[in-house]
């Protein structure tokens, strides 16, 4: 051709191209098969100093952080080595957020929200993380870190007052149920668009950089959101500025029908992500309550001494269905929780202190008992002020806060109603 | 003829379109497999295959952009944003490039694209699930905005908007997927079967984008909305005992201008309703349009009924949606001015 392009009918014999569109290993009916996932054992994964170069630890973005092994032993240079105490408050945190979360599942059920959202399978994530974490630094979680407030004593109560939007409920009405909010407790508001929390921790954590405080950040993000442009800002922003933060991400595997593999899951993995930004990256097991502690505290010493952030991918699962408008029967293998190999991290826990012997089935029992019964007292004491449509904020309410001041069409408005 | 809801008017329109052209595809955060949170594009991978019905990775931007790229190169993509109040991270790919790409290229390049996408309130859905920000689109020249209120509309505007030759927001009032929901929110619902707009053809037909439909005809006012807010002024009109003209704009952009100012030389009083809020909402325009084209017709200031400045609320959804009481309130106002 004139233009030195070569002429379609003497181009090479390549076949047509077509579309690849990625599937997952299983749908309903078929057998759970996650023999794609990269796991290493127990104990495997190196642990470089706190102070390595990014590089030095872009290894173990392919690799499975894990202290837990088969038998419940901790094992390998990540173990936290943490004091028998700790480990059981953990454990009692993870009974009482699943007793929750079945409580409000059933509440939804019963007609007294709109709305609820479990984190069952995933409680190590937040509940380890909020225990190395202090309530000054800031978490930036998604809709899947309630046991950030469980583990830190938060009130029960006041939480299903925002689950029943009722009188009491500290934001007024105004979200969703589970969007939470607690400057108090280290929790930012929880925004119902995903990925635009990941950025702003970045932003909160070069604030407290700027001032010279020692505080840190912490985002969540899923598996699914990492497609989300945010992600990527939050990468480079926190990677350029050397921001004090972490930016986890949680890999349950699927995000409402669609598996990990429609955000790139299955052509790296999502720690990998960390690498060309130049941020050090650990891949960790996320049902593991060791290995998240041990992880959280390599990143939480990183970013406390000025060496910026880091990326943590847990691969955990997704044991529940997305929310309670959603039926994941439609759409995955039913039993494929009880054939995740990183299995329940309660059991894992719970196994680990006995194996100490520092537990028994008796204080096991008796655990699941308390949180019942604890879970059980806040719903009278919720319920007493009303569920979703008995109670609510007074109207006057809904017309404030858009603004710190006066707005005369706001103004306007609310006289409408007569409020 | 089957009598459908609107989901399954959709779902006809998509199979329809996806049937008579191969360049038709769809694709959309869990509308592959699982065929939408909301059930429109159910069943649509198992017919047309794994390549027209697709699931998307969580990324707005990214959805229109490839959308974009398809249509440039002849596809005709019908994808789903699944929920209006999480268009924003495209909004930019569809002010700065869907909307412009024709003009910038003297015509060289178009983007037929349909975004489809559901909004509005009414299901206790918090302010991320109850949005209405059609104003931010209409105000985009080289974007088309347009607004269903039944089945019937629904299928045969889609097959209009796919068929269009430029880009169309596709508000889908979510609240009356399942039925003709009138505002009155403590009374039963009523499903759209036995409906006569929940008469949907089979086949392929098609209302023109650009043409209001008068649902009910009247001498007292002038009733404009779109979406839900259709229904919730019929019963306004009952409820106020008004003989009110309430027009179904379907389309904002194109809008049906002809329709409107016969509408209101006629009755000379004009009502304009929606659930977006008030400042620089659509009735803003309309009400802007009408002052313009009618000024000597009036004998009323319009008024304009709309869900408030605030974000939308979770608990005090029913203070917040402007329903039938507000609307009846807002034509008795008309009739006194
Ligand atoms: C910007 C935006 N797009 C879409 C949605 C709708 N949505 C809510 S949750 C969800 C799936 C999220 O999956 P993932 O990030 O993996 O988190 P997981 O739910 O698994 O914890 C989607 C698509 C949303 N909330 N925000
Ligand atoms: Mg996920």
């Amino acid at each position: 051709m004139p233009d030195g392009s070569i002429p379609p009918q003497d181009r090479p014999n390549a076949p047509k191209l077509s579309l690849h569109i990625p599937e997952p290993a299983g749908r309903p009916g078929d057998a759970p098969d996650f023999s794609a996932l990269p796991l290493s054992p127990a104990g495997a994964a190196p642990r470089p100093a706190v102070e390595a170069a990014p590089r030095d630890t872009h290894g173990l973005a392919y690799d499975l952080i894990r202290v837990l092994d088969e038998t419940g032993q901790a094992v390998g240079p990540w173990n936290p080595r943490l004091d028998p105490d700790h480990l059981r408050r953990g454990l009692q945190a993870m009974i009482l957020t699943r007793a929750f979360d079945d409580r409000m599942h059933r509440a939804h059920r019963q007609g007294k929200t709109s709305f609820y959202m479990k984190c069952t399978g995933e409680e190590a994530i937040a509940i380890a993380q909020a225990m190395v974490l202090t309530r000054e630094d800031m978490t930036f979680p998604t809709y899947r870190q309630q046991g950030i407030l469980i583990a830190r004593g938060y009130p029960l109560a006041t939480m299903m007052n925002q689950i029943y939007s009722n009188a009491s409920d500290p934001i007024l009405g105004r979200q969703l149920p589970i969007m939470y909010s607690s400057k108090e407790f280290g929790f930012f508001t929880i925004s119902g668009n995903l990925g635009t929390q990941y950025p702003q921790a970045v932003g909160w954590a070069m604030a407290s950089a700027y001032k010279g405080d020692d505080r840190i950040a912490a985002a969540y993000i899923g598996d699914g959101a990492t497609a989300e442009g945010d992600f990527h800002n939050a990468l480079t922003f926190a990677a350029v500025y050397r921001a004090p933060v972490i930016l986890n991400i949680v890999n349950n595997q699927w995000a409402i029908s669609t598996f990990s593999g429609m955000a790139g899951g299955g052509l790296t993995t999502f720690a990998a992500k960390g690498i060309a930004y130049g941020l050090p990256t650990l891949r960790v097991d996320g049902n593991d309550f060791l290995a998240v502690t041990a992880a959280t505290q390599w990143a939480e010493q990183r970013a406390r001494s000025n060496l910026g952030a880091t990326v943590i991918e847990f691969v955990s699962y997704r044991a529940a269905q997305h929310s309670t408008s959603d039926d994941p029967s439609r759409y995955r293998p039913a039993d494929e929780f009880d054939n995740f190999p990183l299995g329940d991290p309660i059991a894992r826990l719970r196994r680990h202190l006995t194996g100490l012997g520092e537990w028994d089935d008796a204080r096991q029992a008796a655990a699941e008992a308390d949180a019942v019964e604890q879970v059980r007292a806040a719903g009278r004491e919720a319920e007493a002020v009303g569920t979703l449509g008995q109670s609510r904020p007074s109207v006057k309410t809904m017309f404030e806060d858009v603004y710190a001041g006066d707005d005369w069409r706001i103004r306007e408005q609310r006289q409408e109603v007569g409020v | 003829m089957p009598s459908l809801n609107m989901i399954q008017a959709l779902n006809s329109a998509i199979d329809t379109a996806m049937s008579a052209d191969p360049n038709v595809l769809s694709f959309g955060q869990d509308t592959g497999y699982f065929g939408g949170v909301f059930r429109v594009t159910d069943g649509l991978q198992g017919k047309h295959g794994l390549t027209r019905s697709f699931d998307a990775p969580i990324a707005e931007a990214g959805i229109v952009a490839t959308a974009i790229g398809m249509a440039v190169y002849g596809l005709r993509p019908c994808v789903e944003i699944q929920f209006a109040d999480y268009i924003y991270p495209g909004y930019d790919q569809l002010v700065s490039e869907a909307a412009k790409i024709r003009y910038r290229s003297g015509g060289e390049f178009t983007t037929p694209i349909t975004v489809r996408t559901p909004y509005g309130g009414g299901i206790y859905g918090g302010q991320t699930h109850s949005q209405s920000p059609e104003s931010l689109f209409t105000h985009i020249a080289g974007l088309k905005t347009v607004v269903p209120s039944n089945p019937y509309d629904a299928k045969g505007m889609l097959l209009a908007a796919i068929a269009d030759d430029d880009p169309v927001l596709f508000f889908e009032p979510k609240r009356i997927y399942n039925g003709p929901f009138d505002g009155w929110h403590d009374r039963p619902v009523r499903p759209w079967a036995g409906h006569e707009l929940a008469e949907v053809p089979e086949g392929p037909y098609t209302v023109p984008l650009g043409q209001a439909r008068t649902m009910r005809q009247g001498a007292d006012l002038t009733v404009l909305a779109y979406g839900t807010m259709v229904w919730v002024s019929l019963a306004a009109a009952e409820e106020a005992g008004v003989d009110a003209e309430v027009i179904d704009l379907r389309s904002l952009v194109p809008l049906d201008i002809d329709a409107i100012v016969a509408s209101v030389k006629k009755t000379g009083r004009c009502v304009v309703v929606h659930e977006a809020p008030r400042t620089s909402g659509y009735g803003a325009e309309l009400s802007a349009l009408v002052q313009e084209r009618c000024f000597h017709h009036l004998e009323a200031p319009i008024q304009r009924v709309t869900g408030w400045d605030t974000p939308y609320p979770h608990a005090q959804e029913w203070d917040y949606f402007p329903g039938p009481k507000r609307v009846a309130e807002a034509m008795r106002r008309a009739m006194e001015g």
